[in-house]
C-alpha cells in the first residue's frame, strides 16, 4: 500500500478511536456539574454518592482521552508535514488557546477532582468539577474551530507556492467564527451530552432492571432523561441549520450526503438507500425534492449536483458519505422519539413500568457513540479529496520522507496497543459498574438511613 | 520586523517555546525518574506510594508537553513538520509509551493479582525509562544537525539512524539527570524505611548523572563543531555552563544535609541552565542542517506569520498567570507526604 492511504488509515484509526472518549467526559462531566450542585443545594446523600460514583467513570475516560488525544497533536508532524506547515499559521493561535486556556484548566483541576474530596472544601470541589467540565468543552471549541477552518476557511490568505505554500492569518476572528464553526461546535457538544446522558441513562436503567440501587437510579435517571430529551430536540436544530451551512460553502459535499448526481435538479431527501457509484443512481426510499425543500423551502428549486464539479474535486467514496450520514441522522431520529416517549411516560407517572423500555435504554449506550463517529467520517470523507476545502489535497499533504514501512510498523504498535487499552477500558468499566454506586453487600441499609 | 521589548517576534516565541521544554523537563523530570526507579522498589506498598507521589500532578505536569508541542507546531511549523517526520520513528515509540505509562498508573493498582501488578510494574518501569532516554536522544540528534537539503527535505536514515553514539550519551544524560530529580522528588514525599531506601538510591543515581554528564560535556566540546565559537563571540554566556556546574555540585551537597526542597530547587536549575545553553548554541537556528548551513531551519525561516505569532503571545500574556495560579492551587493542595485512601491508585 502506499504512503498516502498507510498515512489516511493511520489518522482515521487513531482519531476515531480518541473519539470515543472526549464525548463521554464531556457529557458525563456535564451531568456530574448537575449532581454535585444538587448535593451542595440539597445536601444529600444520594447526589453525593452519584457524584462520587460518576466521577470514577469519569477518570477512567478522561485519562484514556487525554493519553490518545496526544498521539494526535503529534501524529499531524509526523504524518502530515506538508499539511502542518501549511496550516500552521492558522493552527497556531487555535492551538495556543487550546492548551493554555481549556487543557490547562482541565487538567489541573483533575486532580483535585478525583483525588481532592479529602483535601479540599465541597464548595471548591465543586468549583474543580465545573472547571474541569469547562475546560473540556473549551478543547472541543478549539479543536473544532481548526477542523472548520480546514472545512470552510476564512479570515487567511496564501502566501508562496509550491512546497513552500501556506495560509496565513489575516483576521483571527473571522478565523475563528469561520463560516461553519458555529453550528459545528454546537453540534459536537450536543453530540458529547448524548453520549455521556446515554452512558448514564443505560448504566441506571440496567440497575433497575436487576433491582439494585433502585432510589437513586431513578434519581439518575430522570436527571439524564431530562438532559438526553433537550438535547436530542435541539440537535435536530443545529444539524439542520449545519446541513444549509454545507449546502452554502461545501456543494459537493452535501451532494454526496445524499447522492444526488444531476448537474441541475430538484434533490431528493433519502430515509435509506444505496449509492451505485458506476450508474450514478441511488436506490432507497425517500421524499422526491427533499434535500431541496429542506435548503431553499421550495421542492422544485434545483440543487447542483456531484456532476456539477470536476471529477477531482469531488468524493470519491459518495456511498460511504451517504451511509455514514444517513446512520447518524436515523439515529438522531430515534432519539428524539424515545426520549419523548420515555418524558411522556414520565409525566403519566409510568416511566420505570415498562421494562422493555428500560431494556431499550440499557443497549442505547452504544448509539451515539455510532452517531458521533458516522457523523465525523460524513464530515472528513464528504471534504475529500482536500484537506483544506478548495486548497491543499490530501494526496499532497502527507510527510514525503516517510516511507510506507514506518507506518506499517506504527500502525500495528497502535492496533496492538489501542486493542490492550480497550480491552481495559471495557474491563474497568465492566467492574465499576457491578461494584456499584455504594455497596449493598457489607451494609444494605446503609443508604436507606441517609433518605 | 515587530518587536516588543525590542525583541523581535521569532526570539520572544523562541523563549517562549524554551521555557515550556524546560518546565515540561523538570516537571516531568521527576514524574519520568519516579517511575525509573519503580523496580528498584521492592515492596508493593512502596511502589504503590511511589505511584501515588505523582498520583494528583501527572496529568497537570503533561499539559507542558502538549503546550510545549503546540508551541512548536504553532510558532515554527516548519521546525515542527520537519523534526517530527524525520524522526518518525522515535516519536512514535515515544507516544506508544506514553500511552503505555498512563494505562499503567491507571491500571497498576486496579487489581490484587500478584501476576497483574507485576505485569504493569515492569510496563511502567520500561515506560518511564524510555521515555526519559529517547527524550535525550532526539535532543542529541537536534544537535548534531540532520541531514537536510533544499526546501528543508530531510534524506537521512529513516529506521535506526537516530540510534548514534552521541545521541545515546545524550539519552543517558537524560535519563539519569531524570532519575535524580525523581528520587529527590520521592524522598520530599515518603517517610521511613522507603525514605531510607530512596536516599540509598539517590546516592546511586548522582553518582550515574555526574559520570555520564561528564562525559557527555567532554565529548560535546571535543567532537561538536562549533561549540566553543559562540563563546569567543558573546563570552557572557559562558556563565551558563558555569552556573550549570555550580548547580551540579551543589545538588549532592544538599542532598547530604537532607535539604530535598532546596536539592530539588537546585536539579530543576541543572536542566534550565542546560537547556539554556542548548538554545544559546543554536541560536537562531532550531535544526542545524549537515549538508550545507544555508538549509538549516532557523527561527526566523521556520516561523509563522507576524501576525499569528502576536496574536498567540497575547494569548500566553493572558493564558501564562492563569496556568501559574492553577499550578500554585494544585501543588498547594498536594502538598507534604503521601497518605493512601479510597481515592488513590
Amino acid at each position: 500500500m502506499d504512503v498516502e492511504i498507510l498515512a489516511r488509515i493511520q489518522f482515521a484509526f487513531t482519531v476515531a478511536f480518541h473519539y470515543i472518549y472526549p464525548p463521554l467526559s464531556i457529557g458525563i462531566g456535564l451531568i456530574m456539574v448537575i449532581f454535585e450542585g444538587l448535593y451542595l443545594k440539597t445536601g444529600k446523600k444520594e447526589y453525593e454518592i452519584l457524584t462520587r460514583f460518576w466521577l470514577k467513570i469519569f477518570a477512567i475516560t478522561f485519562g484514556i482521552g487525554v493519553a490518545t488525544g496526544i498521539i494526535m497533536e503529534f501524529e499531524f508532524g509526523t504524518n502530515w508535514s506538508v499539511y502542518s506547515k501549511y496550516v500552521g499559521d492558522i493552527f497556531g493561535s487555535a492551538l495556543a488557546a487550546e492548551g493554555l486556556f481549556a487543557f490547562g484548566l482541565e487538567s489541573t483541576f483533575l486532580g483535585i477532582l478525583i483525588f481532592g474530596w479529602n483535601r479540599v472544601s465541597p464548595k471548591v470541589h465543586f468549583i474543580s468539577t465545573i472547571g474541569v467540565f469547562l475546560g473540556s468543552m473549551f478543547s472541543a471549541v478549539w479543536i473544532v474551530v481548526a477542523n472548520s477552518w480546514q472545512q470552510t476557511p476564512a479570515g487567511y490568505h496564501i502566501v508562496g507556492e509550491g512546497l513552500n505554500a501556506r495560509a496565513e492569518v489575516t483576521d483571527f476572528w473571522a478565523m475563528v467564527f469561520n463560516p461553519s464553526s458555529v453550528d459545528r461546535i454546537i453540534h459536537v457538544w450536543q453530540g458529547a451530552f448524548l453520549a455521556g446522558a446515554f452512558m448514564i441513562l443505560s448504566v441506571h436503567a440496567y440497575y433497575l432492571l436487576k433491582g439494585r440501587y433502585v432510589e437513586v437510579s431513578k434519581k439518575a435517571f430522570k436527571i439524564a432523561l431530562s438532559v438526553a430529551t433537550i438535547i436530542s430536540l435541539t440537535q435536530l436544530v443545529s444539524g439542520h441549520s449545519s446541513a444549509d451551512g454545507v449546502a452554502v460553502n461545501q456543494p459537493a459535499k452535501l451532494a454526496a450526503m445524499e447522492g444526488h448526481y444531476e448537474t441541475s435538479a430538484a434533490a431528493d431527501l433519502y430515509l435509506f438507500g444505496w449509492v451505485d457509484q458506476a450508474s450514478k443512481t441511488v436506490t432507497g426510499i425517500g421524499i422526491p425534492g427533499g434535500l431541496s425543500f429542506l435548503v431553499h423551502q421550495d421542492f422544485n428549486e434545483p440543487i447542483a449536483g456531484l456532476n456539477a464539479f470536476p471529477e477531482d474535486e469531488i468524493p470519491t467514496q459518495v456511498n460511504a458519505v451517504f451511509q455514514f450520514y444517513h446512520i447518524m441522522i436515523s439515529i438522531g431520529m430515534f432519539f428524539i422519539g424515545l426520549t419523548l416517549y420515555a418524558s411522556y411516560l414520565w409525566w403519566r407517572g409510568k416511566l420505570f413500568d415498562k421494562k422493555w423500555l428500560l431494556k431499550i435504554f440499557a443497549f442505547s449506550v452504544l448509539l451515539p457513540q455510532i452517531a458521533n463517529q458516522a457523523g465525523w467520517f460524513a464530515a472528513e470523507m464528504g471534504r475529500q479529496p482536500w484537506v483544506v476545502y478548495g486548497h491543499l489535497k490530501t494526496s499532497q499533504a502527507f510527510s514525503q520522507e516517510v516511507s510506507a514501512n514506518q507506518i506499517l510498523f506504527s500502525l500495528i504498535l497502535f492496533f496492538v496497543v489501542y486493542a490492550i487499552l480497550f480491552l481495559l477500558f471495557l474491563y474497568s468499566l465492566n467492574k465499576k459498574i457491578k461494584h456499584g454506586p455504594y455497596d449493598e453487600s457489607e451494609n444494605p441499609n446503609e443508604f436507606l438511613k441517609y433518605t | 520586523m515587530e518587536t516588543f521589548l525590542g525583541i523581535d517576534y521569532p526570539t520572544l516565541w523562541y523563549l517562549v517555546v524554551g521555557l515550556l521544554f524546560s518546565g515540561y523537563a523538570i516537571l516531568e523530570g521527576f514524574d519520568y525518574g519516579a517511575g525509573a526507579w519503580h523496580l528498584f522498589l521492592k515492596k508493593d506498598i512502596s511502589r504503590r506510594i511511589a505511584i501515588n507521589a505523582i498520583g494528583p500532578l501527572w496529568d497537570a505536569n503533561q499539559v507542558w508537553l502538549i503546550i510545549g508541542g503546540g508551541a512548536l507546531f504553532a510558532g515554527f511549523p516548519v521546525m515542527y513538520a520537519t523534526m517530527l517526520s524525520a524522526m518518525y520513528i522515535p516519536f512514535m515509540l515515544f507516544l506508544m509509551l506514553l500511552v503505555l505509562r498512563s494505562a499503567a498508573i491507571k491500571f497498576r493498582s486496579a487489581e490484587e493479582m500478584k501476576w497483574w501488578r507485576k505485569t504493569w510494574d515492569i510496563i511502567y518501569f520500561t515506560s518511564n525509562t524510555l521515555i526519559a532516554f529517547l527524550l535525550g536522544v532526539v535532543l542529541g540528534n537536534v544537535l548534531q544537525g540532520f541531514e537536510l537539503h533544499e526546501n528543508f527535505i530531510y534524506k537521512g536514515g529513516i529506521f535506526f539512524a537516530f540510534l548514534n553514539p552521541y545521541s545515546l550519551m545524550v539519552g543517558f544524560t537524560t535519563l539519569s539527570i531524570f532519575m535524580t530529580q525523581g528520587a529527590i522528588f520521592l524522598l520530599l514525599k515518603t517517610e521511613g524505611k522507603l525514605h531510607d531506601r530512596l536516599s540509598f538510591l539517590l546516592k546511586r543515581g548522582m553518582v550515574f548523572f555526574i559520570v555520564s554528564f561528564a562525559v557527555t560535556s567532554f565529548y560535546t566540546l571535543t567532537y561538536l563543531h562549533g561549540v566553543t565559537d559562540k563563546f569567543k563571540e558573546q563570552p557572557i554566556f559562558f556563565a551558563l555552563p558555569i552556573l550549570a556546574f555550580l548547580a551540579v555540585a551543589n545538588v549532592p551537597r544538599l542532598v547530604s544535609k537532607k535539604k530535598y526542597f532546596y536539592a530539588l530547587v537546585f536539579s530543576s536549575l541543572i536542566m534550565a541552565f542546560l537547556l539554556m545553553l542548548v538554545a544559546f548554541q543554536l541560536y537562531p537556528v532550531l535544526l542545524p542542517s549537515t549538508i550545507n548551513p544555508e538549509y538549516s531551519v532557523t527561527i526566523y525561516n521556520a516561523a509563522s506569520s507576524q501576525k499569528s505569532l502576536g496574536i498567540m503571545l497575547t494569548i500566553v500574556l493572558i493564558g501564562a498567570p492563569l496556568l501559574a495560579f492553577y499550578f500554585l492551587f494544585l501543588y498547594k493542595t498536594f502538598n507534604g507526604k503521601v497518605e493512601l485512601d479510597d481515592t488513590s491508585y
